[in-house]
This record gives structure tokens, sequence and C-alpha cells, in this order.
């Protein structure tokens, strides 16, 4: 069998960067020009984006799905902006090229692999999900991506390595929210090792069957579909291995609202508000929220844990 | 050229058409909001959660309108003219039809009426408990808007229910402050104008009694 060792210089960086920016601006402006225009035929459809190949999985739902204009329109990303509307109005300037993902801590082979290795990792697949926020309302998403297991396994974690932090890239240049501390810039979550291994953690870098929008966590970010949506990180930079449990961005906010767990967990209230029911969004009433978001096959990994106590 | 106050005098006293003009103006105005609401659900241009969008735009009409309410009196006392009364009614009923519109909202779209889940909201998260208290503050008040209400009440009495008004705003200014997941910045802003037009009226009240004249 052929092994092959990742290079030392990851490919997105032989283009020197100056260069490689300059020639995006310019596709940039050329692409929006044209989108433009397509813009008033297909309202919802303007962004660039390539098309992924995919191999068909077993991850699929009846749900209808969220249209795309709603997915790429209502987001929660606090570096570009507060509302839901402005990830989507900011969030393009941010470069995503070249782009590099450092893997370390207690692990046998850390490593800083490139976007262009990640996507070839493992065959990517689409991912249908539901993503239940915390705020209550919820989406139906065709993720595109692959799972965090497999990126895991190539840096052979070690026997002492319990959990594993994620880091939000942090750049000044794009992300204007940076300059106002209204959470512990950078952005970083964390999940135990067992919950990163699951079958069900992906790691996504597209949705409706291409590379994923700025907004919505371009070029690759975490999606963890029992858990409320603030636990997938977005833009991430950084996957560290560690024995003890990570600090997390909205836990640091908030200790009392916002846990290390925060599984989907309808008799767990926010202390402010019920997570009995949400909004699917595209619906007038509400429907009751599942348990662990319907995705029961997590429940072994909480055996014995008063979720009430872990919330 | 004519000094400030000069200028202002020439609006002391409109004559009673021209009031009526205003007021329908005033009246239009007020309708724009839950107007422009019910053309965003027709066109469906409310964004992915309309809901969501039409809970936030009523309850902001309605906080909007009590502190505007609560600037008659003091805009009156600056300027001099004592018209500016005869708007207040009106401009407190609409803070009530947004709160009805808003409370409709929730109890529908939110809780699709079950009364029990209803019940055990407004027990138990107190930010729905002081939006509510609110609500029902502002119930007796909308019903004695009504001149003959005046008048069965008796000037003073009908005055000192009215002052409700003061915690009406306090509470409905809480009530967004406690909701918010982090950005506080909205519910400052209407806390602190809130906090002017109560500081001015606690001022007068002390210089009134200090000085012995009233205002």
């Amino acid at each position: 069998m052929l092994i092959r060792k990742p290079s030392d210089i990851v490919p997105s960086e032989i283009t020197p960067r100056t260069l490689y920016e300059s020639r995006r601006d310019f596709l940039g402006t050329a692409g929006k020009l044209a989108l433009a225009g397509a813009g008033l035929i297909l309202p919802g459809l303007a962004y660039s984006a390539n098309k992924l190949t995919t191999v068909p999985s077993a991850y699929k739902l009846a749900d209808k799905l969220t249209p795309l204009k709603d997915v790429t329109h209502y987001n929660n990303y606090y570096e570009f902006g507060l509302d839901k509307d402005e990830p989507a109005e900011v969030a393009g300037k941010m470069k995503t090229r070249p782009w590099t993902v450092v893997i370390d801590g207690l692990c046998a082979k850390p490593q800083t692999i490139g976007i262009e290795d990640l996507l070839k990792i493992a065959p990517l697949e689409e991912r249908i999900y539901r993503m239940r926020c915390v705020e209550g309302w919820s989406m139906v998403i065709p993720w595109v991506g692959f799972p965090l297991a497999t990126l895991l396994k190539r840096v052979e974690p070690l026997g002492s390595a319990k959990f594993v932090e994620f880091t939000t890239v942090a750049d000044k240049a794009s992300m204007p929210l940076l300059n106002h501390a209204v959470l512990d810039w950078p952005y970083t979550e964390g999940l135990r090792l067992d919950e990163a291994q699951h079958p069900l953690t992906l790691m996504a870098v597209g949705l409706y069957g291409e590379e994923l929008p700025n907004q919505n966590g371009a070029p690759i970010r975490l999606v963890v579909p029992w858990k409320y949506g603030f636990k997938g990180a977005k833009s991430i930079v950084h996957i560290r291995l560690t024995d003890t449990m990570p600090g997390t961005a909205w836990n640091k906010a908030a200790k009392n609202e916002y846990g290390f767990y925060s599984n989907v967990n309808p008799d767990v209230d926010h202390p402010r508000w019920s997570q009995a029911t949400e909004r699917r969004l595209g619906e007038l009433l509400k429907r009751k929220t599942l348990m662990f978001n319907g995705y029961n096959e997590v429940a072994s990994l909480y055996a014995g844990m008063d979720l009430k106590k872990n919330f | 050229m004519k000094s400030l106050p000069d200028q202002l005098r020439r609006f002391r006293s409109p004559t009673p058409r021209r009031i009526s003009l205003i007021k329908a103006v005033i009246f239009l105005l007020c309708l724009i909001p839950v107007g422009h609401m019910a053309w965003g659900i027709y066109t469906d241009n409310l964004g992915a959660n309309p809901v969501e969008y039409i809970t936030r735009d009523t309850g902001d009409w309605v906080l909007r309108l009590l502190l505007i309410t609560l600037t008659v009196t003091p805009l009156r006392k600056l300027t001099g003219w004592p018209w500016l009364v005869r708007l207040r009614r009106m401009l407190g009923l609409f803070a009530f039809f947004y709160v009805v519109l808003h409370l409709i909202t929730y109890l529908w779209l939110d809780q699709s009426f079950d009364w029990h889940a209803i019940l055990k909201d407004i027990v138990k998260r107190p930010f729905i408990t002081v939006g509510f208290a609110g609500f029902v503050l502002m119930t007796p008040l909308a019903l004695t808007s009504a001149n003959a209400m005046i008048r069965l009440l008796g000037g003073k009495r009908w005055q000192a229910l009215h002052r409700a008004i003061y915690a009406i705003g306090t509470l409905g200014v809480v009530h967004y402050w406690w909701l918010v997941k982090r950005d506080i910045r909205e519910p400052l802003m209407y806390a602190a104008i809130l906090a002017v037009l109560l500081g001015v009226r606690l001022w007068w009240k002390l210089s009134e009694r200090r000085t012995g004249i009233t205002t």
C-alpha cells in the first residue's frame, strides 16, 4: 500500500499571497458584477461558489430542506455582526485561501494541513442534518463534509487526550466585531474526544453541493447536529487535543446559560426561555424539540450522566 | 429676526382645524409600522423568520410609542404649547394597539394558545413576567382613556391611575433588556431615553417643591 506523507509545503502557500489575493479580488469583482445580473433573476442564489463532488451518504431526512437563501442569510456569526442578516453582507471580505488548519496538542502526529488537502482527506459526503439554535429556531441543511473522526485518526490522538478544542479565525481585516468585547475572541468551542469521534460529527466544507459561503463558516467548520448550533465552530484554524475540558466562548460569556455540553434537550430550559419547542424556519407554528435533536444514537455517550447538571 | 421663543409662540394656539389635521397625520404615521408588516407578510419579504420579525417589530413600536407618549408633557412644558396634550391619548392608545398585536403574536404564533404553557411561561420567565405585567397595567389605562372616564373617575384620580405609565415604560425596557442574548445596545438606548424622560419629571417635581411654584 502506498502511504503518502503530507508535503511540508501546503499547496495553498505556493502562490505568493499578494498575487493570490489580488487575483481573487479581481475575480471577486468580476464575479460580483456577473452575479449582480444573475441576482436580479435568481435572488438568493447570488454567491460565488464552487461545486463539490460528493458521494451519497446514509444521513438523509424526510424533513423539508430550509431554502438556500434562508440558510445563507439568517446567520449567527458574531465576528461579522450581531444581526442575522449582517454576516451575509459583511463576510465576503474574508479571504479563505490560502487557509491552513493546525492540529496539535496530545497527538502523535501534529500537523498543519492546507484546505486543498483537507478537501481530499476523505470522500466528501452530502449529509442532511437538522440544526437547532439555542435561541429556539431550527433549519434543515444539506451539508457537504467528512467525519471529524477521519481527520483525528490522521494525527493519532494519545491515550491522554480527552477533549478537543476548536478555534475560529480572528481576522481583524474582515471581522468588525473583533474590536468589541462581545465574546472572548477568538471564538473557541470544545467537545469531549468521544463526541468528536462520533460518526455524526462532521467537518463541513460545503452546503447545497457547493463550497461554504463565508457567513456559514468557510472554508471549514464543525457541525454537531445533536448539540445547539453555537457548538459548531466556524472558519476553523486550530484543532487542539487536550486532557482538560477547554473553555468555550459562550460558556465564558454566561456560565449558567451555556454549558460545555449544550446538547439539544427539550427538558432542560435556558434560564431565560423554554427549549421545549422550536420554530422551524418556514413554518408558522412551533414544533416540539426532540431529545438530542432527534439523534438518539448519541444517547450512549451520556449514559449515567445527569444531563440537567451537565447541560 | 425673531428669537426662538417668539417663533415657538406662533404655534401656541393653532386653530381647531389645524389640530384635527395634525392628529390625522399622526394617526396615519402610527399606522405605517403595522402597514409595513402587513405588506411584508403579503409579499413574503420579512426575512427567514417572519414571526420573529413581527414579534420584535411590534415590541419595538410599543416601546417607541410609550417613550413618545412620555415625551408629550416635557415637550409641552419646554415649548409652551398646551395643545400638545391633545395628542397624548392617541399616542398612548397606539402603544396599546401594538402591545395587543405583540401579545397576540406571542399567544398564537409562539405558544399556539397552549394556556398551560403560557401560564408556566408567565410565572417562570422573568422577562415574560415583566412584559405581561406591563400589558396588564396598560389595559386599565386604555379602558379609561375616554373623556367620559376622566369625568367619571375625577381628574385627580384619573391622573394618579395614568401615572402607571412610568411603571409600564420601565417594565417594557426591562422586558427587552432581559430577553437579549448578548447585545444590550438597543435596550440600553431605550433605557437611557426613559431615564431622561422620568428624570426630568423628578427634577421638576423636586424644584416645584423647593420653589412652591407649579409649572
